[in-house]
């Protein structure tokens, strides 16, 4: 039965409740608490299920919004899930970490009035009431098998989707993780607070469930190259190993105690669980007050991370100023709610140690504004004499990743970037070598989980031709 | 989980320990290392290869008894896993007919030393072997060294067994005594150290294995970055072999120190729980 969309269109976007910022800076427990029944029916009733969806386009992965969102409408989960299934093998993780305002949400017709629908927040519901419902779902039905082997390399966001996509076409697939835990970026990266890693343990055990074979403790390239795994037993390879590799800013003092790369401070705190040192092995250093250079995602997180450790003052020193912060809109809130200190058109000179190598103090400059770069951002120029000192004890450095060399610098015939970064089509993932396909931040360079989710599922498709030829 | 085959006490303090790990004894060479995990609330240690079988599927990892996941790293037993292992990781050493080589080993670094002087002897090269250790207890493997080496000295630092004194002294002796083409020195960094400053008035190139703190072992996380001829370098991926002589070795003992004090806290909370089983 189609139901009339209301006359009068309904403008109020339905809030999620949060933690409250002075309890949830104190705890890793996650700061959205998600929508409730009412809440989650009433969000859904304000989409006028218009004919342009523009919705589905802005979606990486072209996830039928206006159908699900319907469904939920109506109060049939298990067809809500189903829909959203069928396109995103992880709504539980983009419903909480996908970017929805510059995509989905983006573009929804009700977005000009300044009150898009809550996309994100109705597919984490969604989400979360299949995994606190299992037992209703019905088993995914796989095809019989092909015969055909793939192997997966990296269990982040794009090599989960390509394995769990080619798991149900039928193929044999097993997934190689360098870590002890699967899961990639979504365990290591992205904290407790913003992603349970019960939520990404739930996700990789469905995974799991299609059949995929998933082997720990393997750095590929190290324990066997991709031309070994093509010649032994593989009839194709997917590269999903992400960008891992951290960039410094090559400042005096960097080598300093105290200075860590994002990556090291975010593995040492979710993959090692050092919040729960001593009983945990793994310490990390807790500063006093702790600056983290950057302004994207991976910055937000690591500043709420060493508020969350017991930090007393946490800043984030960016070199631009607020409108150009690359990180979600929603972390930033976040973060200033905590009480997070941003200090804008701020760039570090040199990191400044005591007599025993800790870190003492940062020197930094102002910046201003200048004229607009190739990312057309304006670009941030020193003002002459304006070094100042802020005293830090722990320095977190959050200026971006770049692909691991481990594969591509022993894997023959594949064509790498300048940034070292894979060359692969767009549209499928395939390289120039044969029978390699790669994709996620390993081809585009650090991007977001959705988008190497829509990679890992194009090259899934492109490998499944392959195989059936 | 890897099977741990075998296990014996080296010293009272030192652990020798062969796992089951076919894919990664296949792949294994002079010079690499491998990450291991003891339990599921243990930190990720960096061990150099001691010694591997590719026929026999195994390697053999020696550490020593320092923190709290040797300490429970000593405790386990033939039998008995070990939750997570990874490798091998890092560049090899480099192996070629260098000439005459002089391979030193100090403490605990006997063991990595072990397989590089073998696979130089291999590579044609004359092999002059220094071991030495703080006393007679804390010594091993001169057995195995003396099967790899043309001539082996051995040192303890206070006399108890063989010369006394440290492994630097027989280094130099050597270096005055005729021609040595490289240097290969494993231990403790402050021996490491010494040995790149005695080798460097002979202009002899000394390789160094530094064994810094780690977490993930492939270039991920840099914690184990180093300075090494002014150059910001990861020793995972980009060692851990280096240019003794080009190793700024203030940075690199500072960076050994970070957690000193929580390494502290952390075995001492340990071992509370263990007297109290």
């Amino acid at each position: 039965m189609e139901e009339k969309p209301k006359s009068k269109i309904n403008l109020n976007r339905v809030e999620m409740p949060r933690q409250d910022p002075k309890v949830r800076a104190h705890n890793y427990k996650e700061v959205a608490l998600g929508y409730t029944d009412e809440m989650v029916k009433e969000e859904a009733s304000r989409c006028i299920q218009c004919p342009k969806r523009m919705c589905v386009s802005g979606c990486p992965v072209n996830v039928d919004i206006p159908e699900f969102i319907k469904a939920v409408r109506e109060g049939d989960m298990p067809e809500a899930v189903k829909i959203l299934k069928s396109k995103n093998a992880l709504p539980a993780i983009c419903g909480r970490v996908c970017p929805q305002e510059t995509q989905c949400e983006a573009v929804c017709t009700l977005a000009k009035k300044n009150a898009p629908i809550a996309i994100g927040r109705i597919e984490r519901y969604v989400a979360d009431w299949d995994l606190g419902n299992k037992e209703k779902r019905s088993p995914t039905e796989l095809p019989p098998p092909t015969g055909k082997k793939v192997a997966v390399i990296g269990s982040g966001p794009a090599g989960l989707v390509c394995a769990a996509d080619l798991a149900k076409l039928g193929h044999k697939v097993t997934m190689y993780e360098a870590l002890h835990t699967a899961g990639g970026v979504l365990m290591y990266g992205i904290p407790e607070f913003r992603l349970p890693k019960k939520v990404v343990q739930a996700e990789v055990d469905y995974v799991k469930s299609l059949g995929v074979d998933v082997q720990l403790d393997s750095v590929m390239g190290k324990l066997a190259t991709v031309d070994e795994l093509l010649a032994n037993k593989f009839d194709a390879v997917f590269l999903g190993t992400g960008a891992g590799l951290p960039m410094f800013l090559d400042i005096p003092g960097e080598n300093l105690n105290g200075v860590y790369s994002a990556n090291e401070f975010l593995t040492r705190v979710n993959l090692m669980k050092a919040y729960l040192f001593p009983d945990y092995d793994t310490p990390i250093k807790i500063g006093k007050k702790v600056a983290v250079i950057g302004g994207g995602n991976v910055a937000m997180d690591s500043a709420r991370c060493a508020l969350r450790l017991g930090a007393d003052e946490v800043y984030i020193v960016y070199r631009r100023s607020r409108t150009e912060l690359p990180a979600r809109h929603e972390e930033v809130e976040n973060a200033e709610e905590e009480g997070i200190i941003f200090k804008f058109l701020t760039n570090p000179k040199q990191i400044i140690g005591d007599d025993k190598s800790w870190v003492k103090s940062m020197e930094c400059f102002e910046m201003e504004l200048g004229e607009p770069d190739a990312s057309g951002r304006r670009r941030p120029v020193v003002k002459p004499g304006s070094e100042f000192i802020i005293d830090v004890d722990v320095v977190v450095v959050a200026l971006g990743t770049t692909p691991n060399p481990l594969i591509p610098s022993t894997t023959k015939g594949l064509d790498i970037t300048k940034h070292g970064t894979v060359v692969a089509d767009e549209q499928t993932g395939k390289t120039v070598k044969d029978r390699v396909w790669a994709g996620g931040d390993v081809v585009t360079g650090a991007a977001t989980v959705i988008s190497a989710m829509g990679a890992g599922k194009r090259a899934a498709a492109s490998i499944d031709a392959f195989l059936k030829k | 989980m890897f099977k741990i085959i075998a296990k014996e006490k080296l010293t009272p303090v030192i652990d020798c320990l062969r796992v089951e790990a076919p894919a990664l004894a296949k792949k294994a060479k002079a010079g690499q290392f491998v990450i291991i995990r003891v339990d599921e609330v243990g930190e990720r240690i960096p061990l150099t290869l001691a010694d591997w079988d590719a026929k026999e599927g195994t390697i053999t990892l020696v550490a020593m008894e320092v923190g709290t996941s040797t300490r429970k790293l000593g405790l386990l037993k033939a039998g008995d896993m070990l939750t997570n292992l990874v490798g091998p990781l890092g560049l090899p050493s480099d192996i070629e007919k260098f000439g005459t080589v002089i391979c030193v080993g100090g403490g605990v670094g006997i063991a990595p030393i072990h397989p590089i002087a073998r696979s130089l002897r291999q590579a044609g090269n004359k092999v002059i072997s220094i071991i030495g250790a703080r006393n007679k207890d804390l010594l091993f493997w001169e057995d195995k060294m003396k099967k790899v080496s043309d001539e082996l000295i051995v040192t303890t630092d206070d006399g108890s067994y063989a010369a006394k004194g440290l492994v630097t002294e027989p280094l130099k002796a050597k270096l005055e005594g005729g021609k040595i083409d490289r240097v290969i020195a494993i231990g403790p960094a402050v021996m490491m150290k010494f040995c790149s400053i005695t080798t460097k008035p002979f202009n002899v190139p000394t390789i160094v294995s530094l064994n810094s703190i780690m977490v993930d072992g492939t270039g991920m996380c840099g914690c184990c970055r180093i300075s090494v001829g002014g150059k910001t370098k990861f020793a995972c991926v980009d060692g851990p072999d280096f240019d003794g002589h080009q190793v700024d070795w203030n940075i690199a003992f500072d960076r050994q120190k970070v957690y000193l004090k929580e390494e502290k806290e952390s075995l001492d909370k340990w071992e509370s729980c263990q007297c109290s089983k």
